[in-house]
């Protein structure tokens, strides 16, 4: 079985109507080490792309029965990467080791999320590598206030990058910057005039990327996380990190997360942790996106000398001490008495059977 | 697919072992595929006893559900058990609901 951190990575270049994807993506397939890269766009914009794996992907969703969007498997998606794989292992075109999505403007992460992680044949193949966002900095304030479009893109990223900086000026960029922050606490966010040796990790970081998982990790942790108060946002969305003292129990947070999900999934835009699970000496990472949950990857070491797990929640129409509360109540369970082996587990008894005599 | 009762075997779950290296390889005392199937059913009994469903493991490949009037469903995986529980207990199962919280959270 192939180890999940081989599966070929795929990023999402995502962003409003004009606010410079492909202008970032030209930029990105210009470096060296994302030479070998597939690109699949959902419209060829004004912006040409001269690449040598590219091909069109007409947008269209197929609902699933249980009528969750976020759940929806994008079908032009699903042929556009199969049909990739198979040229692939055919030899018909030349090898690639990343796929990059560029979106329409008006695009839902979600499904795309949704359709590399759950489609039968793309999951054994692929695997979500990142979200990376434009957002343009004479439109972004304006178009997060207008459009939930434009607050999922920024909401469910890994990177933001602020397109188109050198046209605005420094008081509504460090507003812009406020905003993105307060809707999104783990992203790192960019100024794509600022982003120049280092290019390619905009794709590449990630947690499963040897190279690149621990500086991955320190964005979930690099905000100084208060305790007490969380970003909201107009918008509620409301993004935070919720800090655990005791290590936590993996039994109980795979089954509350498990059951979070299936409630509330589509209201968890993002779920990241930084966790310290009881009786393993380092740390765990967590990513989700709503109603998914990559396979867990770990560092080597833990970043600093905090030991508290550390979970990142961005989440629509939820209330935070609510979800506080209920991990730390199933996390609680796991210790009382009545769940110790044998004792109460719910299971009926087996009584010894009476020998007559 | 087990020989005897012609299950298949069942899908995986990103909180089982075997996608999960990560938290059970590294462990500092052995934690087998077995001890973690008991622990997460007696958590399942406890969580889903609000909503009057017991829960047992089937071959150690997937959950029996069992609800107060005697039905029943198969699952697969914790993401399967959910939907099955609901349509078992005949109402939602909600981590954030405040009364399921308060139960939850009663002294043993």
């Amino acid at each position: 079985m192939v180890e999940y951190s081989e599966l070929t990575p795929v990023n999402i270049i995502t962003g409003f109507l004009g606010s410079g994807k492909t202008t970032l993506l030209q930029r990105l397939l210009r470096s060296p080490d994302l030479a070998d890269v597939a690109v699949l766009v959902n419209e060829f914009g004004e912006v040409g792309l001269d690449h040598h794996l590219l091909q069109n992907v007409a947008e269209s969703t197929l609902l699933l029965e249980n009528g969750c969007v976020c759940c929806a498997v994008r079908g032009d998606l699903q042929k556009a990467l199969r049909d990739l794989l198979s040229r692939r292992t055919r030899g018909d075109i030349a090898h690639f080791r990343r796929v990059v999505i560029e979106t329409s403007g008006l695009a839902d992460p979600a499904p795309i999320a949704y359709t590399l992680l759950s489609e039968a044949v793309l999951c054994h193949h692929f695997r979500l590598s990142g979200i990376v966002t434009t957002v343009d900095a004479i439109n972004g304030a304006e178009q997060l206030n207008r459009f939930p479009e434009s607050v999922k893109q920024a909401s469910m990223a890994d990177r933001l990058v602020v397109t188109k900086a050198d046209l605005s000026d420094e008081p509504s960029l460090v507003a812009l910057r406020q905003r993105l922050r307060s809707l999104n606490i783990s992203a790192q966010i960019l100024d794509s005039t600022q982003i120049s040796g280092n290019l390619h990790q905009l794709l590449t970081d990630d947690i499963y990327d040897a190279a690149g998982k621990f500086r991955e990790a320190s964005h979930w942790t690099a905000e100084e996380v208060d305790e007490h108060s969380s970003h909201t946002h107009s918008s509620d969305v409301q993004s935070f990190a919720a800090v655990f003292d005791r290590p936590l129990d993996w039994t109980a947070f795979g089954v509350w997360a498990s059951m979070l999900l299936h409630r509330h999934g589509a209201g968890v835009l993002r779920l990241k942790g930084l966790l310290n699970v009881e009786g393993v000496p380092t740390p765990v990472l967590i990513n989700g996106v709503q109603h998914i949950v990559h396979p867990p990857s770990h560092l080597e070491a833990w970043p600093d000398a905090d030991r508290r797990s550390r979970l990142v929640f961005i989440v629509r129409g939820l209330q935070r001490a609510r979800i506080e509360r209920s991990l730390a109540a199933f996390n609680e369970l796991v210790n009382a008495p009545s769940m110790m082996p044998d004792q109460g587990s719910g299971q009926p008894t087996i009584r010894p059977v009476t020998k007559i005599a | 697919m087990c020989a005897l009762c012609g299950v298949v075997g069942g899908k995986g779950h990103w909180t089982d072992s075997a996608a999960a290296p990560a938290v059970f390889a590294n462990r500092i005392e052995p934690h087998t595929r077995a001890r973690e199937r008991q622990a997460r059913t007696r958590l399942l009994n406890a969580v889903l006893k609000y909503h009057g469903i017991v829960v047992k493991d089937w071959s150690g490949s997937s959950y029996l559900l069992t609800s107060l009037t005697g039905r029943t469903a198969i699952v697969d995986t914790i993401a399967d058990v959910w939907p099955a529980a609901e349509r078992l207990a005949g109402r939602t199962i909600d981590p954030l609901d405040e009364q399921y919280l308060e139960t939850l959270t009663k002294p043993h």
